[in-house]
C-alpha cells in the first residue's frame, strides 16, 4: 500500500542520487583503500608518490615487520577494554535501573550531573587525576587505566540502560512489587532477563571508547602497559617510519573495533544514538 | 524510617558509582581549577595562591590567542562541513535506494577508527611533498585536477588548520547522517500525505513539514560536534602535534604541563576549555532532560 501512494521520483532524480551516492562512497573508501593498497604491497613496491597505484603482487611482509613492535600494545588494549566494558555496562545496568524503575527523591537532579561527566573535556580533570592515581599506586598498569575507563564511561552506560528500562512498562514492576519481591530480586528476575540487547549496546560502545583511547593510556601507563592506540602512534607516527609499516600498523590497530562494528553494526548505531541525547 | 526502606536499596546500589563520579568528575574539576590560582611549577605539587595571575597571563600570551583563533576556525570548518554533508547523505538516502545499508555501513565506518590511526593514514593524504607530489595531492594531479593542490596543514597560516576539518569530517560526517536519518524517518509519512494531497510539491512538504521536525536534530549534531571539536586532541597530536599552525587549547594544556611541567598553567587551560564545553553543553543538558520530563 504505502508504495503505492509514495510519490514516485523522476528517473533523472534517481540517476543524480546515485552518482552523488557513488561520489562519497569514493571519498570515504580513499583512505581505506591507500591503507589496504600500500599495507598490502610488496615493501620494495612502495613509495608515496606511488601510493595509488594496485600492488604488482601482494605481500604480507609489512605486517611480519610491525606485528612484534605491536604485539605487546595489542594485547594489553584487550586486556584494558574487555573487562573496562564488562564492568562499566554492570554498573550503568545498575544505576539506569534505579534512575527509570526504582527512582528515589532527587533522582531528577542526580541525572544531569551524571550526564555531564560523559560530555566535559578530559583536560580538565587530567591533573588531579594522575596525582591520585599516582598517589594510590595506580600508575603504571593497566588496573589504573582500567579504574579510569569505568568510570568515566559510567555516564554513557547509566544513559543506555536507563533510556532501556524506561521502555519496560512499570507494571511489570509493579506487579514484582506486590509480589513480594525487593529491589535487588526485581532488578535480577524481571529487569535483567529483558536487558542483553542494551548490554550488547553498552559493551560495543565502552569496548570502542576504551580501545580509540589516547590520552588516558598516554598519562596512566608505562612502556611495559601501553594501549594499542600509544604504541600505533610511537611506531606510525614519527617522519622517518616506513609508510607501508605505518598503515599496516594501523590497520592491525583498527581490525578488532572495525570488526565489532561491521558483525554488530545495530548495536554500534544505537550506542550512536543514545550519546546524542534525545534532542 | 518507611521512606528510607522504600529508597534505601535503590540509593545504595547506586551510591558506588555517584561516589566515584562525584570524585573523578566534579572533585577532579574543582581540584584543577585551585590549581589554576598556584604557580605549581615543576614536579613537586604547590598549593600557594596567586588569584587570577595565570588567566591574566594567558590573555597576554601569544600562543593562546593564536590556539582560540586555530580552534574557532577548525570548529567552524568542521561543523558546517561536518553538517552539510551529513545532511546531504541522510537526504540522498532517506528513501527507495537499493542497497542503501551498504552506503550507510561505509559513511559510518569511520566511527569504528581511532583518532590515531585515522590521524596515520591521513597524515600520508595530506602530504605536501618536499619537492614531489604524493598523497591527495598526486591523486589530484592524475585524475587532471592538480590545481586542487595544496600544503593542507602546513599551509603557513593562521587558517591551516581548516584542512584538518578533512579527517575530523571523513570520521563523523557519518554519525551527523545517522542523526538525521533517525530524524528524517521519524516525521510520520502521513502528514507529509496530507500536505501532498493538500497539493504542495516535495520541496515545500520538505520545507513546512520536514524541517521544522529537524530543528532538534540540528541542534544535536550542533552541540555533539561543537564540544568534539574543542576537545579534539589526539586527532591534532598524530597528525602532526609539533606545528604551531595547528595548535590549539588543549595540544598546548598538554605540552605545557607534561612536557613542560608548568601545571598551573596547563590547569588555567583546562579550566577555559570547560568553561567552553560548559557554555555549549549545560543548556543541551538542560534542554534535554526538560524536554523529556514533558
Amino acid at each position: 500500500m504505502s508504495t503505492a501512494i509514495r510519490s514516485r521520483s523522476a528517473p533523472w532524480v534517481t540517476t543524480a542520487k546515485y552518482v552523488a551516492l557513488f561520489a562519497l562512497l569514493v571519498f570515504f573508501l580513499l583512505p581505506v583503500y591507500a591503507l589496504l593498497v600500500t599495507a598490502l604491497k610488496d615493501p620494495s613496491e612502495v613509495s608515496v608518490t606511488r601510493m595509488w597505484e594496485l600492488p604488482g603482487s601482494l605481500s604480507f611482509a609489512s605486517f611480519t615487520a610491525v606485528w612484534p613492535k605491536l604485539q605487546d600494545g595489542f594485547v594489553n588494549s584487550v586486556m584494558l577494554a574487555v573487562p573496562a566494558s564488562v564492568l562499566s555496562a554492570v554498573l550503568g545496568a545498575m544505576n539506569g535501573f534505579v534512575l527509570s524503575k526504582w527512582r528515589f527523591p532527587g533522582a531528577d537532579f542526580v541525572f544531569p550531573l551524571i550526564l555531564f561527566g560523559m560530555f566535559s573535556p578530559y583536560q580538565a580533570i587530567l591533573i588531579p587525576m594522575v596525582q591520585v592515581m599516582s598517589d594510590a599506586g595506580l600508575r603504571g598498569g593497566l588496573d589504573g587505566l582500567i579504574l579510569v575507563h569505568v568510570i568515566y564511561g559510567l555516564p554513557i552506560t547509566t544513559l543506555i540502560f536507563r533510556s532501556y528500562f524506561a521502555g519496560i512498562s512499570d507494571e511489570i514492576i509493579e506487579a514484582a512489587k506486590v509480589d513480594g519481591a525487593g529491589m535487588l530480586r526485581t532488578f535480577f528476575f524481571v529487569a535483567l532477563p529483558v536487558a542483553p540487547p542494551a548490554f550488547a549496546v553498552a559493551m560495543i560502545w565502552q569496548f570502542t571508547s576504551a580501545w580509540n583511547d589516547f590520552l588516558f593510556g598516554a598519562v596512566l601507563t608505562n612502556r611495559d602497559y601501553w594501549p594499542i592506540t600509544i604504541a600505533l602512534n610511537n611506531i606510525a607516527g614519527g617522519q622517518t617510519v616506513p609508510f607501508n609499516e605505518a598503515m599496516a600498523s594501523a590497520l592491525l590497530a583498527c581490525l578488532p573495533t572495525v570488526a565489532v562494528y561491521v558483525i554488530l553494526g545495530r548495536f554500534f548505531m544505537r550506542g550512536l544514538m543514545a550519546g546524542a541525547l534525545k534532542g | 524510617m518507611r521512606k528510607l526502606r522504600r529508597w534505601g536499596p535503590g540509593l545504595l546500589l547506586i551510591a558506588p558509582s555517584l561516589i566515584a563520579l562525584g570524585v573523578f568528575v566534579y572533585g577532579f574539576i574543582g581540584w584543577n581549577i585551585r590549581v589554576s590560582f598556584t604557580s605549581w611549577r615543576g614536579l613537586a605539587p604547590k598549593y600557594d595562591f596567586v588569584g587570577f595571575d595565570n588567566y591574566t597571563a594567558l590573555a597576554r600570551d601569544e600562543r593562546f590567542s593564536l590556539d582560540i583563533k586555530h580552534v574557532v576556525v577548525f570548529t567552524i570548518a568542521f561543523v558546517v562541513g561536518s553538517l552539510v554533508l551529513g545532511f546531504v547523505m541522510a537526504m540522498l538516502l532517506e528513501r527507495g535506494i537499493r542497497a542503501e545499508s551498504v552506503f550507510r555501513t561505509v559513511f559510518l565506518l569511520p566511527m569504528a577508527i581511532s583518532f590515531i590511526a585515522t590521524a596515520i593514514i591521513w597524515r600520508w593524504l595530506l602530504d605536501n611533498g618536499g619537492g614531489r607530489t604524493a598523497g591527495l595531492n598526486k591523486l589530484f594531479a592524475d585524475v587532471g585536477l592538480g590545481f586542487l593542490r595544496s600544503d593542507w596543514h602546513k599551509t603557513d597560516s593562521s587558517f591551516a588548520i581548516a584542512a584538518i576539518a578533512l579527517p575530523a569530517g571523513w570520521a563523523l560526517s557519518g554519525y551527523v547522517m545517522a542523526l538525521f536519518l533517525a530524524g528524517l524517518r521519524g516525521v510520520p509519512d502521513e502528514l507529509r500525505e496530507a500536505a501532498r494531497v493538500d497539493g504542495a510539491n516535495e520541496p515545500r512538504v520538505f520545507w513546512h513539514v520536514v524541517r521544522p521536525m529537524l530543528l532538534p536534530v540540528v541542534m544535536s549534531a550542533v552541540v555533539i560536534l561543537a564540544h568534539i571539536s574543542l576537545k579534539t586532541f589526539d586527532l591534532l597530536y598524530a597528525i602532526d602535534g609539533k606545528n604551531l599552525n595547528i595548535d590549539v587549547p588543549a595540544l598546548y594544556m598538554w605540552f605545557t604541563t607534561f612536557d613542560g611541567g608548568f601545571y598551573a598553567r596547563g590547569a588555567t587551560i583546562a579550566t577555559l576549555l570547560l568553561l567552553g564545553v560548559a557554555v555549549v553543553i549545560v543548556p543541551y543538558i538542560w534542554y534535554s532532560v526538560r524536554s523529556e520530563r514533558r
